[in-house]
């Protein structure tokens, strides 16, 4: 292993040390690991608490601010953070209106979650709702299992709920917008290398130079199968297929295409990837009207992609296009 | 003998906690192959904590004890397993009211309380590979034992040897809970983390009852 370490058992707290330096605009509570608007608690307006496991980054932290989140919680890496740290962060953005949780579909993160609702509710009289984002298309059965995983459609849900939280609109009506923005999106990953979990040590699992994973998720679990190492027009097919399978996309004012990078492919190759997923839409009838490409939630060192579509229409594209001031994303202010 | 007093169920998480550090990178070996390569890191961290916990504040009871493990393992571990081992040890708080020692109807009675939290908290059935492969079987051997006349030692030995079985027939099983369900069919030949160390949770129960007698 080849990392910029000093132990590895205290990576997330010296990253988060870090990340307070550079962000005087963000407060971290180092000993409950939340970070938080500096402005918190925005009065009148309801709170978004997202969070879950470290090494996603830019991934959670990196969408605080105004026209997004309120605070996150950090876990260890690719495990969930805890309630107490969820529940701290919700009495510190509640403005009074509410706070809603936005869970990325894991079952740490949901058993986590719903243990700080808990929690919230027996300490506070904060009104907390929750909504688990599961739009990763590779998980089949989903009834039988653990259901569907949060991916890449959680930067459409924070965002534009993030946005419509700014104009001031209840918690039943944002849970509401998060569901829907929810259904209207699938994803589907793949992996090119696996990462290296710091206090392993170790590749999580071994892919041979000739092969690569479909189906990942976003912890370096293994996919769903492995296949010989294709060009990159092919992998974007195995990528679009089985999310237009999944949902039609034809239909509505376009939709919004998020090609992600896992965190060691670079930008000349997820460009590449947008063209060769563009054409494929452009020939199955969807629409790109809105993009977002490059490395925003990795796994780690993980080479590989992600392609996340959500379907838009007049209100979700105006809440897209809204101002927005984070470390991740950051247009119109 | 009178059963686990709040030093028999300091050793018994003593005993875990040592196992659990010995084992650290067979579990997180284990969960690298159909997870997300943390379970031994996890755990290793939580026992570490919850053994410090009882040094640093003694609890009185048995009961206090119980409820001090449940919520620092829910502080410190994270992920599935804080939420799972977590609610295990609060319900059993919950079960032994204000005994001063636990015999062994009580002490069985706990842990099927807790186990039944878990599964709840889980929403998991026998044969999802998850850690209940393990802690199921291990209940119904302890019980069988306890209503043959054994000793809480032999019913302990005998819950810990289900509990192996368990976890080893979590081997072929298709993950239908947590991270492993992911792989679908691809889950199956590996032995499943969890019950692995729900496994060596019983087993060091067994090897608390045996060294106080």
């Amino acid at each position: 292993m080849k990392k910029l370490l000093n132990d590895p058992a205290d990576l997330v707290a010296e990253s988060l040390r870090g990340l307070d330096r550079a962000h005087p605009e963000l407060r971290v509570d180092h000993e409950n690991r939340i970070i938080y608007r500096a402005d918190a608690p925005v009065s009148g307006k309801v709170g978004l608490l997202s969070g879950g496991g470290s090494g996603h980054e830019p991934a959670h932290a990196g969408f605080i601010g105004p026209g997004m989140l309120d605070a996150v919680c950090a876990g260890e890496v690719f495990t969930s953070p805890v309630p107490d740290q969820m529940a701290e962060a919700t009495k510190k953005i509640d403005g009074g209106a509410g706070v809603l949780h936005l869970v990325w579909n894991y079952t740490g993160d949901v058993m986590n979650f719903d243990m700080a609702a808990e929690l919230a509710a027996a300490e506070t009289d904060t009104t907390v709702e929750a909504v688990v984002m599961n739009d990763d298309v590779a998980v089949e059965d989903s009834l039988f299992t653990a259901g569907r995983r949060g991916t890449g459609a959680a930067i459409a849900v924070e965002k534009i709920v993030g946005a419509a939280a700014e104009q001031g609109r209840s918690l039943s009506e944002l849970a509401d917008l998060a569901r829907r923005v929810n259904d209207n999106s699938r994803s589907m990953g793949m992996a090119l290398t696996s990462c290296t979990v710091p206090a392993k040590g170790s590749p999580t699992f071994d892919l041979p130079d000739d092969e690569i994973e479909i189906g990942i998720g976003i912890h370096g679990e293994p996919g769903r199968r492995r296949v010989p190492l294709a060009p990159a027009r092919e992998i974007a097919q195995m990528l679009v297929d089985p999310v237009l399978a999944d949902r039609d996309f034809t239909g509505g004012d376009g939709v919004l295409v998020f090609v992600n990078g896992t965190g060691a492919t670079p930008l000349l190759e997820l460009y590449l990837m947008y063209g060769e997923i563009a054409a494929l839409l452009e020939k199955a009838g969807v629409v790109p009207v809105r993009t977002l490409v490059g490395p925003y939630v990795t796994s780690l060192d993980m080479a590989g992609c992600s392609v996340s579509i959500t379907q838009l229409d007049d209100e979700l594209l105006r809440l897209w296009d809204a101002p927005v001031a984070t470390s991740g994303l950051r247009w119109g202010m | 003998m009178a059963g686990l007093d709040v030093d028999g169920l300091g050793r018994w998480l003593r005993i875990y906690a040592a196992s659990v550090a010995e084992h650290q990178e067979e579990l997180t070996s284990l969960d690298a192959a159909i997870g997300d390569a943390d379970h031994g890191a996890n755990m290793h961290r939580g026992m570490a904590a919850v053994v410090d916990g009882l040094a640093a504040t003694p609890p009185a009871d048995p009961a206090a004890l119980l409820k001090q493990t449940g919520m620092v393992l829910i502080r410190s571990v994270g992920g599935t397993s804080g939420p799972l081992y977590g609610t295990l040890f609060l319900r059993m708080a919950s079960a032994v009211g204000g005994e001063t020692a636990l015999g062994p109807e009580t002490f069985a009675k706990a842990l099927r309380a807790g186990v039944e939290g878990l599964v709840a908290r889980g929403k998991t059935e026998l044969g999802d590979k998850t850690l209940y492969d393990a802690l199921g079987p291990a209940l119904d051997a302890l019980d069988a034992s306890l209503g043959d006349g054994e000793p809480l030692a032999a019913a302990l030995h005998a819950a810990s040897r289900a509990a192996d079985s368990g976890r080893d027939a979590t081997t072929p099983m298709v993950a239908r809970k947590g991270r492993a369900s992911y792989l679908g069919e691809r889950s199956a030949g590996h032995q499943d983390p969890g019950a692995t160390s729900a496994a060596l949770l019983v087993a060091a129960a067994a090897q608390a009852v045996a060294e106080g007698a």
